[in-house]
């Protein structure tokens, strides 16, 4: 009964309206959950989101070829082939510069390995070329500038004239290449101002001055060597290239370098789907390339038959623990989670002792006479070796998501089955496994998920008919170092393990998932 | 279990024993294995099976030289260090930022919970080579390939799932209540954390613990291929052992092995005990 009527909202302690007082209080929270989250987020971004991401980018990135070779790429992107059967001098000049850097930096063999995943022998070609790139004929340029005027074999002339932004304007080409030429020696400690001038740069130099129409405002010793550049004895840089192997005068080894010259390429995917991207357009690669395709189907095939034998050999376990006193299920759940705690090497371990011709369980077959001494069987390194092996480490992650759905089915619900009059197997089949189908759901799901990115097990008793997708991709990180497919085989195994969570996050929930 | 109605009929006794019977081979497939490593990790021979002498139980027939091997061999003591150098920070990195963010999580206005929960729980779900591909290719760029820390950040990384999942699990149960108590009562957030909070959570906290802890110790796709041969653990030794010349010590490496899972079970099955009983005293 208070005597003023408060008009208006109604007011918190301090005198705000309580409506504002609580969106306040209520963000404040939110912040506070958001600064305790922030540093986990921070730190799995780092250690994980990013290096997802790379490898990712990775997948479709292709900056080497121009990186390596950028006025070559530059140049041939005119080149139409229908037009001309072979790139015109032009190109050969700028790769000519680039091939030079290139050997400098010794990064050709990496372009050339590169180039040679598309077009087989491309890696030799460029580690030939490299070794004789340096002794191509161009020197009679150097000898005609510096017949013309000494100063040009001064390093120092050069650094003074590619100081001057109209003399830059005037030769292009020989800008570009003395700034590369100079990043380079900067790299390396040295002062271009001090090094020899090259051959490639006079090579250059060359060709910017006869395209050169106008010496308005460049240095004189620039209008003068115009003057005298048409009366230069010339030599082909094409004709060098050809003479060092005839491979540059074929036409898919220069189709294959344009096709690959973009920043980005899907070659690595399809590649990793035993397509080409060759100088034709995409096409499927020869008989004895073509392994992804049954490789990703040898995965498929096999995580489905560990996920049924998890189910086979999981589901009757796991209704047996279901329906037994608390205190028996308990003390036959530790069967189920030592494995389950133990060390997978060790378990492997064990496979690889248990599975050998002269191992425990052929010993244990002779004994029983089973199977012949002579023909003892071959369980280890093939498909029976990976699959057994896998079934056993995989099995408790399929026992407990079963467990713990079976749980929760009320007993009563087949005993009021019988007493209508069910016999054993109906009640069973048409009231019991319905209501166990969700734990399959989850435990299968979840087995696949595991194995069919499963690396170490395969690795090691799988030979090579039981081995996986991961397997290859491991190879090609670590042994045949094309990172890019194996980052597109990567690509494609991860999106293939999204879908299925999502179906798994759909079923079960992420927040459902339970440990031990 | 031990009594059959008396109505059944021989059909039905039959199943009921058969039923049993296949339980009980499944349960030998499961536990088998690993049993079976123990006896043979004492061979006096450099075999893989059962030699005539272990069978007839002559003492002449076992000998404790692989252990012996594991304790002297350089390489599998450098391995053992690195392990022990490695799990244990991974384990502190993932507890100490999960509990945090599980804490977060657990508070009633979180924006973008799911998606953020997708996030930290994806170490879990992405398959370890693609991980391992991953940090291989962006660790080598940050110059953290081949470098201690680069192992114990990926595997904290790894870990961190883990610990979520548990601390999550653990505060769905957890009364707000005592929080509001001990803020009423003038405790600050940092005491009500240590004095109220953390008590309750702790079953929680360390079962993450646990999970974390094995995880990088039992973990070897990722160490790899980020690790370099300085941070060679047990199980690349093992690995390596496996693939290469397959020598018996590894059977007295993994009987160790399954020694420490032994004593883990049963330290994560009494925190559990104890979660329930603390979960029992306090209402929802």
């Amino acid at each position: 009964m208070s005597d003023t009527i408060q008009s208006g909202p109604v007011l918190a302690a301090d005198g705000t309206p309580l409506k504002r007082s609580l969106q306040r209080a209520l963000r404040r929270q939110k912040m506070r959950a958001l600064l305790l989250i922030a540093p986990l987020l921070a730190f799995i971004l780092i250690t994980f989101i990013l290096p997802i991401g790379d490898m990712l980018f990775r997948s479709v990135e292709n900056e080497i070829v121009s990186e390596t070779i950028p006025e070559t790429v530059d140049r041939l992107a005119d080149w139409n082939p229908d037009v001309s059967a072979l790139p015109d001098e032009n190109v050969f000049n700028a790769f000519y510069v680039d091939m030079f850097l290139a050997q400098e930096k010794k990064e050709h063999t990496r372009l050339g390995t590169r180039l040679n995943y598309e077009l087989t022998g491309v890696s030799s070609l460029f580690r030939k070329t490299g070794r004789r790139v340096t002794r191509f004929d161009t020197d009679i340029y150097a000898k005609q500038f510096i017949a013309l005027d000494p100063a040009w074999k001064d390093p120092q002339t050069w650094s003074a004239l590619f100081d001057v932004s109209s003399n830059r304007r005037a030769l292009p080409f020989t800008t570009r290449s003395w700034d590369r030429w100079g990043n380079y020696l900067r790299g390396e400690g040295k002062n271009p101002g001090e090094e020899d001038i090259e051959d490639f740069l006079f090579s250059a130099l060359h060709e910017d001055l006869t395209r050169l129409e106008s010496t308005d405002g460049v240095d004189p010793l620039i209008a003068a060597a115009t003057q005298a550049v048409g009366g230069f004895e010339t030599v082909s840089v094409r004709d060098q290239f050809l003479d060092i192997d005839k491979d540059w005068g074929r036409q898919d080894v220069w189709r294959i370098i344009q096709v690959y010259s973009p920043p980005f390429t899907t070659g690595y995917f399809l590649n990793s789907v035993d397509l080409q991207l060759g100088v034709d357009g995409i096409k499927t690669r020869s008989e004895d390339q073509r392994i992804y395709i049954v490789l990703f189907g040898r995965t498929m095939f096999m995580s489905l038959m560990i996920t049924f034998s998890c189910l086979l050999l999981g589901y009757p376990v796991a209704f047996l623990l279901s329906n037994l006193p608390l205190r028996t299920s308990n003390m036959l759940m530790i069967l189920v989670l030592l494995p389950f705690w133990t060390s997978l090497l060790v378990r492997t371990s064990a496979w690889k002792v248990l599975l050998q011709q002269q191992g425990v369980i052929n010993d244990v077959l002779v004994w029983l006479r089973i199977v012949d001494d002579a023909n003892r069987l071959i369980l280890i390194n093939n498909q029976t070796g990976t699959i057994i092996a896998m079934t056993h480490i995989l099995l408790p992650f399929m026992i407990l998501p079963l467990y713990s759905v079976m749980k929760t089915i009320p007993p009563s619900y087949v005993r009021a089955a019988k007493s209508l009059g069910a016999t054993d197997w109906t009640a069973f089949w048409r009231v019991y496994f319905p209501q166990s189908v969700p734990g399959i759901g989850a435990g299968a799901i979840l087995v696949f998920i595991l194995s069919i990115g499963y690396y170490i097990t395969p690795e090691l008793v799988g030979g090579t008919t039981g081995v996986f997708i991961s397997n290859r991709i491991a190879y090609h990180i670590s042994s045949s170092l094309n990172w890019g497919l194996a980052a597109a085989l990567g690509s494609i195994l991860l999106i293939l393990v999204l879908a299925l969570y999502w179906v798994y996050d759909k079923i079960v929930g992420i927040d459902n998932v339970k440990l031990g | 279990m031990s009594t059959l109605p008396p109505y059944l009929t021989t059909g039905q006794i039959a199943w009921h024993y058969g039923f049993r019977v296949i339980c009980a081979l499944i349960f030998f497939f499961l536990i088998a294995p690993i049993i079976v490593i123990i006896p043979l990790s004492f061979n006096a021979e450099n075999f893989f099976t059962f030699t005539p002498k272990m069978l007839a139980l002559d003492p002449a027939g076992y000998s404790l030289k692989h252990y012996e091997d594991f304790f002297t061999n350089t390489n599998w003591q450098a391995a053992l260090y690195n392990s022990v150098r490695i799990a244990p920070v991974a384990t502190i990195l993932s507890v100490s930022f999960g509990t945090l963010a599980a804490i977060g999580l657990s508070q009633s206005h979180v924006p973008f919970r799911s998606t953020i929960m997708a996030i930290l729980i994806s170490p879990m779900i992405v398959p370890l080579i693609i991980s391992a591909a991953g940090m291989y290719f962006f660790y080598s760029r940050i110059g953290l390939q081949g470098s201690y820390w680069g192992v114990v950040l990926a595997h904290a990384a790894l870990g961190i799932p883990f610990v979520i999942i548990t601390v999550t699990a653990t505060l769905v149960g957890f009364d707000r209540s005592l929080v509001r108590a001990a803020a009423n009562l003038g405790a600050n957030p940092v005491t009500t954390f240590f004095k109220v909070q953390l008590p309750l959570i702790i079953p929680g906290v360390v079962s993450g613990a646990l999970f974390a802890f094995i995880t990088s110790f039992d973990e070897v796709v990722v160490v790899l291929f980020v690790g370099s041969a300085g941070q060679k653990t047990l199980p690349w030794q093992m690995f390596i052992g496996l693939r290469e010349q397959i020598s018996p010590t590894i059977l007295a490496v993994a009987t160790i092995l399954i020694g420490i899972s032994i004593v883990l079970l049963t330290t994560l099955e009494l925190m559990r005990r104890r979660s329930e009983r603390l979960r029992g005293m306090t209402p929802g």
